[in-house]
């Protein structure tokens, strides 16, 4: 589709980019490294702009919780050397490579802010919009500006950054990104609970949120996922695998495990290696990075209400799902055909959204893969991609159509 | 500091406003009566005052989309107010204006334990919170010093912070769903109990946006477990420089305190004489650091943090044994401002943020700007996250003194920018920093952002005068200049 592909190395370059695409009305698909690209409605532009060559990191200071970096910088660059000062982005970014049925570690800094993606400690933590502290980049007018600002606490103006969280490339194309990072636990352990259904799963999961142990991952395998799991003690339960983190100091750790391992009456404990890799799967997905033919669907719903959704879904399809975010996040994998394309949607009825996150083009061609919003919000939601990119130059399209 | 100036025709047309607004709100529900009026002439920033037109106290969602539709209708400009304790003049009315004031909003919904969650209308107040949910051992997390009286819906305008938002982030990072009002009436719903939103993230533009973009009708906000336990620690240091590289010290540990606040040494000496908090005098910082969550690991902590005290050259250290010390140690901090006020006649509170490694520097600059304004100064700092908060003493009664505390003011304030940091931490632009915002943003950065205000309330009737130095039409910001074919093919990589 795409005829010639811009990659500026300076904002100046981006700009100009954007300037030329105005002049001719030519549309331009925002990418970075592309590792996120199949995620949203499929784009018809014949020119891409390619912000990957905008790369480096510009400060790093441990001590004051920022770093700023070009919005191309791979997060292969920039999670070691957060790990190397024992620091994180707390909101634990997802690498949906495997997922998309590419190499893993391709992501860069921008495209996680503008997918808006979060993993596990999404819980305790946030997502990315939580830790977006500035950007700059260029607007649908051809301007580079900045929002937000360098230090962790600020309001001065209005919360741009945020607005770049999830916005797909849809209001600005990213050149710059500061973003507030946090030190890295000294310590993870998980506590097992085996063979829980849906319901009992999630309700020792709200307990263990309830609790004051600080719980910063809470998730449930049905038997079946739980079994793909690479992690021995997981895929050797042999049945449903309820998850319970806990994550910080030593001794703090050593303490919360064993209180809420009497509490909850916890099957086991998963050490430090095996809680990292298990949480790296459920953060990353892998269990539907096979059977590529499947669509994914992602829900967001108030967690209690997770249990009744899962089995709302079961009925109207043949899906595999499991459970994050103490039940509020759904991951759904559904065999085509199986259902209509919007009968995972359908069941949330209102309470909460749902994403096609992984299908083939001609659906997500068709099919709403983003929420569909009530007239006024989608109005105001045009008028807000309007007052950034008037004519539509930046990925129209990708996550609405007009937006 | 220059308001809009006021439209003669439309006071001219006050009787046909009022009768409009009684029209929707019934009875007591529209004030007219200057006396009553009075009230409302200004907000927690009192140098600035001025006796709205009218104002309208309605108590539902409906009543509210009315007001506003008619008002746009009849093109008055319209100044949302929750509890009135902002500190950079958010509500502060227009001559032309209607106050809508949101204090008949004041229950609580819905308590939410299973999802950890409470809906709530906006004139609840911030601490009404987390009582609503103590009994269970809840909370609500941000904790601005003004919680008794402030508002959730006032801390959404605001994006209100606390001395606990390092660890717990600020209202935006504790919001789950809002139910809001657009000038032109339209009622939205955004988020609800779950914890991503579809589409835009317009909640996050929505908090913090000081009242010009919506009305906020129904807040849900998150809810945590209070952690098990407290406790705190009192360090004296011979040098401030010393001070922030303990707090420097303790992040790079890996530590994020509960709280971790700082004073200077006027600040020490005014909270002990006022309430004898037990803190050393010959310090010329104090840091006061507490760790909070499972008794294991404050225990853990506390031991670590006063290691790396004595490291740093600490001169005074003592650790808090019992809740009443603990307590003690934040009675002294927490009194800083009326201590402050004890000292002097006046006092005019700052609140700029910078990058932490650049308090040496700004504590010398602001000393030299003391003496430059002959005004003495004494601070106070959310050490963790670098947002200061410098008390400039002044006396009101002398001629000349408030202008020159607020000079005095506006030179820290830009010096916070020159050092890298940002105008306001958790206070707000109001109409106090409103026009030191092209200090901070180019006029193209200023601009997006009014395109955003665009957006949301295109003629510009809400809260006008706030935040931005210089007001445009919206049709002239939406101007776009497109020269087809006249742009070379751009002469950058491509492939």
């Amino acid at each position: 589709m795409t005829e010639t592909t811009f990659k500026p190395e300076t904002a100046a370059q981006a700009a100009e980019a954007v300037r030329w695409a105005l002049s001719e009305g030519e549309p331009l698909d925002v990418v970075g490294t592309g590792s996120k690209r199949t995620l949203g409605r499929p784009m018809q532009t014949a020119y891409t702009l390619d912000l990957s060559g905008l790369n480096g990191v510009v400060a790093y200071e441990p001590e004051e919780l920022v770093l700023t970096a070009k919005a191309g910088t791979p997060m292969a660059v920039i999670l070691p050397m957060l790990e190397e000062r024992r620091q994180q982005l707390a909101f634990e970014p997802q690498d949906l490579g495997a997922l998309f049925g590419q190499p893993a570690g391709q992501g860069t800094l921008g495209g996680v802010l503008a997918c808006g993606l979060a993993g596990p400690r999404r819980i305790s933590a946030g997502s990315a919009r939580d830790h977006a502290l500035g950007i700059e980049g260029v607007n649908g007018r051809g301007e580079v500006y900045k929002g937000g600002g360098k230090v962790v606490k600020n309001v001065t103006g209005y919360d741009v950054p945020k607005l770049m969280a999830g916005s797909f490339g849809t209001l600005t194309a990213l050149t710059e990104v500061t973003v507030k990072v946090l030190p890295a636990p000294e310590d993870t352990r998980t506590l097992v609970l085996a063979g829980r259904d849906d319901a009992a799963a999630v309700e020792a999961l709200t307990r263990a949120m309830q609790s004051p142990y600080e719980v910063s991952g809470a998730a449930h395998l049905p038997a079946g996922v739980a079994a793909r799991s690479g992690v021995r003690a997981v895929a050797g339960a042999g049945a449903a695998v309820t998850l319970v983190r806990l994550e910080g100091f030593g001794p703090s750790v050593a303490a919360r495990v064993a209180a809420l391992k009497e509490e909850l009456g916890a099957d086991a404990v998963l050490e430090r290696d095996d809680s990292l890799a298990v949480w790296k799967e459920i953060r990353d997905v892998t269990a539907f990075a096979g059977e590529r033919e499947r669509h994914i669907w992602k829900l967001s719903v108030p967690p209690a209400d997770g249990p009744k959704v899962a089995s709302a879904i079961r009925d109207v399809t043949d899906a595999d799902l499991f459970f994050d975010w103490g039940g509020g996040l759904i991951w759904v994998a559904v065999v085509p055909n199986s259902g209509s394309s919007d009968a995972v949607r359908r069941v949330l009825n209102g309470s909460g959204h749902a994403t096609l996150v992984r299908a083939p083009e001609d659906v997500r061609a068709s099919a709403d893969v983003f929420q569909p919003l009530s007239e006024p919000l989608m109005a105001l939601s045009r008028r807000v991609k309007e007052s950034f990119d008037p004519r539509g130059i930046l990925s129209p399209g990708r996550m609405y159509a007009g937006v | 500091m220059k308001m809009p100036v006021p439209d003669s025709g439309v006071i001219a047309r006050r009787r046909e406003i009022v009768s409009a607004l009684r029209a929707i709100v019934p009875g007591e529900g529209v004030i007219v009566d200057e006396s009553e009026l009075r009230a409302y002439e200004c907000d927690g920033l009192t140098a600035y005052r001025q006796l709205p037109m009218v104002v309208v106290l309605p108590s539902t969602v409906e009543q509210v989309s009315q007001v506003l539709k008619t008002c746009k209708e009849m093109g008055v400009k319209v100044v949302p107010r929750g509890a009135g304790t902002s500190l950079s003049g958010g509500a502060l009315p227009l001559a032309d204006g209607v106050l809508l004031g949101m204090g008949k909003f004041n229950r609580i919904l819905d308590i939410d334990f299973a999802n950890r969650c409470v809906v709530t209308q906006p004139g609840v107040t911030n601490l009404g919170i987390s009582n609503a949910v103590a009994h269970e051992g809840f909370y609500y997390a941000p904790d601005p010093s003004s919680q008794i009286a402030c508002t959730i819906g006032g801390n959404i305008a605001e994006n209100s912070g606390g001395v606990h938002c390092l660890k717990y982030g600020l209202t935006t990072n504790n919001v789950l769903g809002l139910e809001m009002v657009l000038m032109d009436g339209t009622i939205l719903r955004l988020g609800g109990k779950q914890l991503d939103q579809g589409g835009y993230d317009l909640m996050g533009v929505i908090t913090g946006s000081e009242g010009l973009l919506g009305v906020v009708t129904e807040v849900t906000v998150r809810i945590l477990r209070k952690p098990a336990t407290a406790r705190a620690v009192l360090i004296g240091f011979p040098t401030s420089e010393q001070a922030g590289n303990c707090v420097a010290a303790i992040i790079a540990a890996g530590i994020i305190p509960g709280g971790m606040e700082m004073m200077d040494k006027p600040a020490i000496h005014a909270a002990e004489d006022f309430v004898h908090a037990g803190y050393p005098l010959d310090v010329e910082a104090l840091l006061i650091v507490e760790l909070d969550g499972p008794a294991a690991e404050v225990d853990h902590l506390i031991e670590r943090v006063a290691e790396i005290a004595n490291a740093e050259g600490a001169c005074y250290s003592r650790v808090s044994t019992s809740e009443e010390e603990r307590l003690s140690f934040w009675a002294g901090r927490k009194a800083a401002f009326p201590a402050v006020g004890r000292i002097s006649p006046d006092y005019y509170c700052m609140d700029g943020t910078i990058p932490r490694k650049a308090l040496p520097l700004v504590l010398q600059r602001m000393q030299e700007m003391s003496d430059k304004h002959g005004l003495r100064v004494a601070n106070v700092f959310h050490a963790g996250d670098g947002n200061l908060h410098p008390l400039i003493l002044y006396d009101a009664n002398k001629p000349g003194e408030l202008e020159r505390a607020e000079e005095f003011g506006n030179d820290i304030l830009r010096l916070c920018v020159e050092v890298g940091g940002v105008l306001t931490g958790e206070h707000g632009v109001g109409v106090e920093k409103r026009d030191l915002m092209n200090d901070q943003f180019d006029q193209v950065d200023l601009e997006q952002q009014q395109r955003i205000k665009c957006a949301f309330d295109p003629e510009g009737l809400l809260n006008p005068g706030k935040v931005f130095p210089t007001l445009h039409r919206c049709a002239e910001l939406g101007r776009l200049h497109v020269h087809k074919g006249e742009l070379r093919f751009p002469d950058i990589p491509r492939f």
